[in-house]
């Protein structure tokens, strides 16, 4: 562990996507005028599959070397270095980074190849493969980064591309504006976050050891013990402020609001950024950390608790959506809420397995959805569609798969991932019963709003107008491969993780070097297979209910819907209203002090500033009239005076020499007389 | 009778007499000036005849030549004047000069 | 040519002036180009200074002395060390792209470069002027030719502005005069060079005075003149509540001289202080920096950042979002650290830069549209992609976006701040919140949603603007990635001025 493995390929997992970026994106409009579109789809799908390719290197390396060395570095330079705080620009991967790699590359090399497929009419072809390019890079850098602050750089790196490419249809408002609300949600969190980093590294530099680097913060972690802030601990508080940024960029209770409005983006773009790999970005981030939030035991509660919250909350909400993209983007933050239930009870492997499947899963929901959407021509509404599964049949199948796996029908990738982080909510030290039926309720759920979709969209009648049903057609073979590709991982991913009771997770094995051995649950494998029954039971459940609502049509879904005077249908139609709140509360809040402020400027500051000035100017008219009345009256008194006196007096110059002379002789002649009468 | 001292100042009396007497009477201008001269070199003899007399030193004799070199340049410049004054009055006649006066 | 350096790079422009003023005043281009010219060795030499600036030294470098006015000890005296080598760098290079962006005067040119060029050596002059008196004598001379390019090159309310800023900046000045003035007569013997002021630090009074209201504050001489002096740059800054002849003179600036205003004389400000407050009061400053100084960089940065929101006139807000930045410049200073400092002066390059392109680029719509009423815009990414895709790099630096310059010295500036008043650096990192709020907003609202008809046949950014902001935007992407490459510059200076005012804090 003290000598990690020095190798100079990682940075080119990183970098080679941001190479790909800079070429798209500063010559990419002139390419694709001069060379036409395929040269951006190489410029951009190269970079990315090579990355892919080093990434499974440096894991077949990590692979090759004992479990507790498992570590590969590659440091470039110095980045800061002032006092105490030094980063360096360095990339690590040990095998929790592994698995983000494979997957950030992986799918995302598959979502760039279905991209050159969906975005190939759109006249910025180039400015989206730059953006996506961007994208994987910074996403890379989140996950190789090997401090807090350089994790922060892909952290916000991210967060910009999301920005960018939510807006990526800027001449809409509605998706500008969408894009907003992600970053500066996101900012909200990453607030939280870097003062995360700054408690750490003060913390740690009181005791002589301030650093950033992960492998330096675990190494003196348990110098952090004890020490207290505002009568917190400061371990407790880091990991707050750090969990709020997770619930920014992983869209939780409760700065969830900018995910499903994200969704106005291109659908390849919620398939990899807020699907895959950006929205479990804080998931990642608690794993990473795992070290710290094990030491907070209250700050796992409140993991655990938001967790839960936004899993039955965002699913609740998806069982009335009709937009077919905002349904998954629901389901999207209820599967991360579990994936933040199974860190808040302890088991990060089993969060972070479940993060992997789901990307899956979802990645090919999404993709689907996208191939739906691009055979209706743009159509986005459930209720106009329907009766698709014949004109589209390898998005149906794959679709079918996937739908599958996220119900957590047994064998399936979800069943697997899910089944472990309710098992270890249940079963584990910061666990409990109470955890476990609230995750069994979402699980049915779940099961019942994307049945219910499956439904709406593949069968019965085709609702859509004539026009757009001559037109339906399959995807072409770039965008339904990457579909079956991840259709086999949503049903493939599942097996490295076997549950215990079925011979072992390799899974759970192989992040053992970084979560420490894992502890086997004391309950018996009998109450494990109980429970696991127990979820399959509920989820089939909420499949039965969809199928007779939305397939067979016995059973109104009005009969639901219009429970207690439809108050929870309004209620989770519209979201709990929280936009609404967070509109009128901070939006408008911020605005109205932003309109203080200016108000202050203009008629208070500036009021005393021309204030003074006029004052002073009004005393200097006061000033002048006493110049001109007084002070110039005497001055002109006193000319005046000299002026007549001058007059009269110059009669004594007649102009006559002679006459001069004869007055000058005259004066000697007195001044002899008087020097010599009265000074001899 | 030996020369002394008195001979050169009665000389010097007679001198700046004649000469006060030509400015105060003549009106013509350049006789004002030649009086002037008369009146300057009355005074050089005292200059001389008092330094010759007393110190024996050469100080009066200095004063002398810078009164002769003073007199020199206000003889050209009075000439310039009265020459100014001719081509704009056709007269040198210092009493049809009196503009000043208004 | 290497030994006065810091001499030719401040009076070639004054050179050029003559040259300019010697010129036919009907001759446009000759003007301009022939002040190009002049503009041009500063930066060279600017570049030699450079690689040549011995990075470990503290102390003063390239220093000149020659004796001006020996019967009060005045000399003529000047050098650069880690305070001050950043700031000669941006002024050189800022000054240099600004003769590009007036390129579009076409009023009065001979007059403009002239003075141009002479507010030139003014802004040099401050930044490398080590006696006191040399330094007053600068700080007024850059003032004249402002006022005059506001005064007559400006927009609409051209003279309310330039008056308002001329004497705003007036009375600063004349109490900083009378704080170098107490100083010079404090010293023994008398003198107005800054090294031997600050070797005497420890002799300027702490002891309360007995006039109200000091003896109820418990300010002694040094205390008093720190506020005077204080008063002064916070004036330049500008700092709260001394800060609304900026957004006037902004909007009503010609762009180049914006530029110049922001980004080289805000600096001045907060140059000041680091100058002259710490090293020379150093007990004044601990007692009043800490905290107050603090505390009124981080109501900057929020106060502006609001302000900046509320605004309709797109260089009204990069004004204030001026105002917003600089905070962090006050707040970094402020907190006594080696993160906190050095980051503080980052910023201030930074800002200089960022800011400048901002300037420029609202410049280049105002060409364009003649009103920068952000409402009055819409979907120009459409019809300016280039132009646009400047713009964000440079709204995302000013956001302070990893990867760009202005995340690494808000992140240093906010760490430093951490240590001693968390409190303040978690309303100072919330300002970072408001601030992508404003922006994304103005983006919004100028260069996306639907074209505005109006606008579909505005000409793309042209060669000679992207001239001006290429090089910027080079800037900001390196220092975002390596910073240290200005950081190296610093380091040595800044530890060794903080270590100077440190033991003084309780």
């Amino acid at each position: 562990m003290d000598h990690p493995v020095q190798t100079d390929f990682l940075r080119w997992i990183v970098l080679l996507p941001l190479i790909g970026a800079a070429v798209n994106g500063v010559l990419g409009a002139v390419l694709q005028k001069r060379m036409g579109k395929w040269a951006i789809s190489l410029l951009a799908c190269a970079p990315v599959l090579i990355s892919f390719l080093l990434s499974l290197q440096a894991f077949l390396n990590l692979l090759a070397l004992r479990p507790e060395n498992r570590f590969l570095i590659d440091r470039l330079y110095p980045w800061l270095s002032l006092g105490s705080l030094k980063v360096d620009v360095a990339f690590w991967v040990d095998p929790l980074s592994a698995v983000m790699i494979l997957v950030v590359t992986g799918i995302g090399g598959l979502i760039h190849i279905y991209s050159t497929g969906y975005m190939h009419e759109d006249k910025s072809y180039w400015r989206y493969f730059a953006f996506l390019n961007l994208f994987t890079f910074a996403m890379l850098v989140l996950v190789t980064g090997d401090s807090l602050l350089l994790m922060f750089v892909g952290w916000e790196g991210v967060g910009l591309c999301s920005y960018a490419l939510i807006g990526f249809w800027y001449h809409d408002h509605v998706n500008t504006r969408a894009g907003n609300k992600a970053f500066i949600v996101n900012r909200v969190g990453d607030f939280g976050f870097v003062l995360g980093i700054f408690l750490i590294f003060w913390s740690l530099d009181k005791q002589g050891h301030g650093t950033m680097t992960f492998r330096e913060i675990q190494q003196f972690a348990s110098l952090l013990e004890g020490q207290q802030v505002w009568g917190i601990g400061v371990v407790t508080l880091a990991t707050l402020f750090l969990f709020v940024g997770a619930t920014g960029k992983s869209a939780q209770i409760p700065l969830h609001v900018w995910l499903p409005d994200a969704m106005q983006g291109p659908t390849p773009v919620s398939a990899l950024i807020h699907a895959a790999t950006m929205v479990t970005a804080g998931v990642y981030m608690v794993a990473r950390l795992h070290f710290l939030y094990s030491a907070a035991p209250e700050t796992l509660l409140v993991v655990a608790g938001v967790g839960i919250a936004t899993a039955l909350f965002s699913a609740t909400v998806a069982l009335t959506q009709t937009d077919i993209k905002r349904v998954l983007a629901y389901s999207t933050v209820s599967q991360l809420g579990y994936m933040f239930l199974g860190a808040g009870v302890g088991a990060y492997g089993a969060a972070i397995f479940h993060l992997m499947t789901h990307a899956f899963f979802k990645a090919c929901l999404f993709l689907g959805s996208g191939s739906v959407i691009h055979a209706m021509s743009g159509e986005q509404d459930m209720r106009k569609m329907g009766g698709l599964r014949q004109k589209l049949p390898y998005t149906f199948w794959t679709f079918a798969i996937a739908v599958l796996a996220i119900a957590g029908t047994p064998l399936t990738a979800g069943f697997f991932s899910k089944d472990e982080i309710l098992w270890q909510a249940f079963s584990s030290a910061h666990g409990s019963p109470l955890f476990w039926v609230l995750g069994v309720a979402g699980a049915g759920m779940t099961a019942f709003y994307m049945f219910r979709q499956f439904f709406l969209v593949f069968f019965g009648q085709c609702r859509a107008d004539h026009h757009t049903q001559e037109h339906l057609h399959e995807s072409p073979s770039s965008m339904t491969l990457p579909l079956v590709l991840l259709a086999i991982g949503s049903i493939a991913a599942g097996w490295i993780g076997l549950p215990a009771v079925f011979g072992g997770s390799r899974f759970a094995e192989w992040l053992e070097p970084v979560f420490g051995a894992h502890h086997e649950a004391h309950a018996s494998a009998t109450l494990e297979e109980i429970l696991m029954a127990a979820s399959v039971g509920v989820a089939a459940l909420g499949f039965y209910l969809a199928y007779l609502m939305y397939y067979k049509g016995k059973l109104a879904p009005e009969r639901f819907s219009s429970l207690a005077g439809g108050l929870f249908y309004r209620l989770f139609h519209n979201k709990y209203y929280i936009d609404e709140i967070y509109q009128v509360v901070f939006v408008g809040g911020t605005l109205l002090l932003a309109r203080i402020g200016a108000w202050i400027d203009r008629y208070i500051i500036d009021f005393i500033v021309d204030g003074s000035a006029k004052t002073t100017a009004f005393i200097s008219w006061f000033n002048g009239l006493f110049d001109n009345h007084v002070v110039d009256w005497l001055v002109n008194k006193i000319a005046d005076t000299t002026f007549e006196a001058g007059d009269r007096f110059r009669k004594v110059q007649t102009g006559n020499i002679n006459g001069y002379l004869y007055v000058i002789l005259g004066a000697v002649l007195i001044a002899m007389i008087i020097k010599l009468r009265y000074w001899s | 009778m030996a020369i002394g001292l008195t001979h050169y100042l009665v000389l010097g009396a007679i001198l700046f007499s004649l000469g006060l007497y030509s400015v105060l009477t003549r009106r013509n201008a350049i006789a004002i000036l030649m009086g002037v001269e008369l009146i300057l070199n009355g005074a050089n003899i005292n200059y001389v005849a008092f330094s010759h007399f007393s110190t024996g030193g050469l100080d009066g004799q200095i004063y002398a030549i810078f009164v002769i070199m003073l007199a020199a340049a206000e003889a050209a410049i009075g000439l310039a004047i009265v020459l100014a004054i001719f081509q704009i009055f056709h007269t040198i006649d210092v009493g049809a000069v009196e503009t000043l006066k208004e | 040519m290497t030994d006065n350096i810091l001499s030719y790079m401040t009076f070639f422009p004054l050179a050029g002036m003559i040259v300019v003023l010697l010129l036919p005043s009907k001759s446009h281009n000759l003007i301009r180009w022939v002040s190009a010219l002049f503009t041009v060795p500063p930066l060279l030499l600017g570049v030699w200074l450079y690689g040549n600036f011995d990075r470990i030294n503290p102390g003063l470098q390239f220093v000149e002395r020659v004796p001006w006015i020996p019967a009060y000890n005045i000399d003529y005296f000047v050098g650069v060390d880690g305070i001050s080598i950043s700031m000669v760098l941006l002024t050189a290079l800022l000054s240099f792209l600004c003769i590009f962006a007036s390129w579009g005067i076409d009023k009065g040119v001979k007059g403009y470069f002239a003075l141009f060029l002479l507010l030139d050596t003014g802004m040099m002059g401050v930044f490398i002027a080590l006696d006191f008196f040399l330094f007053y004598i600068f700080w007024e001379l850059m003032l004249l030719p402002m006022y005059f390019l506001i005064g007559i090159w400006g927009g609409p309310r051209r003279e309310y502005a330039a008056i308002k800023f001329f004497l705003y900046t007036l009375f600063g000045s004349v109490l900083m005069l009378l704080a170098i003035l107490a100083l010079y007569f404090t010293s023994e013997p008398h003198t107005f060079d800054m090294t031997r002021l600050i070797a005497q630090s420890g002799k300027y009074g702490v002891q309360p005075l007995a006039i109200w209201p000091f003896d109820q504050w418990g300010w002694g001489f040094q205390h008093v003149v720190w506020m005077a002096l204080f008063i002064g740059f916070a004036i330049k800054i500008p700092a709260f509540p001394f800060h609304t002849w900026l957004p006037d003179a902004h909007v009503e600036a010609p762009t180049a001289i914006s530029v110049i205003l922001a980004g080289v004389l805000l600096k001045m400000g907060t140059y000041g202080i680091l100058r002259v407050n710490f090293p020379m009061l150093p007990q004044a400053t601990a007692d009043l920096a800490y905290w107050f100084l603090a505390a009124l960089g981080t109501f900057n940065i929020i106060y502006g950042a609001l302000c900046a929101m509320a605004q309709k006139d797109l260089k009204k807000l990069v004004a204030y979002s001026s105002v917003s930045h600089m905070g962090y410049v006050m707040l970094g200073m402020a907190s006594f650290t080696t993160q906190g400092i050095n980051g503080a002066v980052l910023q201030m390059f930074n800002h200089g830069t960022i800011t400048g392109m901002l300037f420029l680029l609202v410049g280049v719509i105002y060409d364009r549209a003649h009103h920068r009423e952000i409402e009055g815009f819409g979907g120009l990414a459409a019809v300016m992609p280039v132009y646009t895709g400047v713009t964000a790099v440079a709204f995302f630096a000013s956001m302070g976006l990893p990867g760009l310059s202005g995340f690494i010295s808000e992140v240093l500036v906010l760490l430093g701040a951490w240590q001693k008043y968390p409190i303040l650096a978690i309303l100072g990192a919330s300002g970072v919140i408001l601030t992508a709020g404003y922006l994304l907003w103005t983006i919004q609202r100028i260069y996306l949603g639907p074209t505005n008809e109006k606008y579909k046949m505005l000409a793309e950014i042209n060669g000679r603007e992207l001239f001006t902001l290429i090089p910027l935007g080079i800037i900001v992407v390196i220092l975002g990635v390596y910073p240290h490459a200005v950081l190296d510059l610093l380091r040595a200076s800044l530890d060794q001025l903080n270590q100077t005012v440190i033991p003084h804090l309780s």
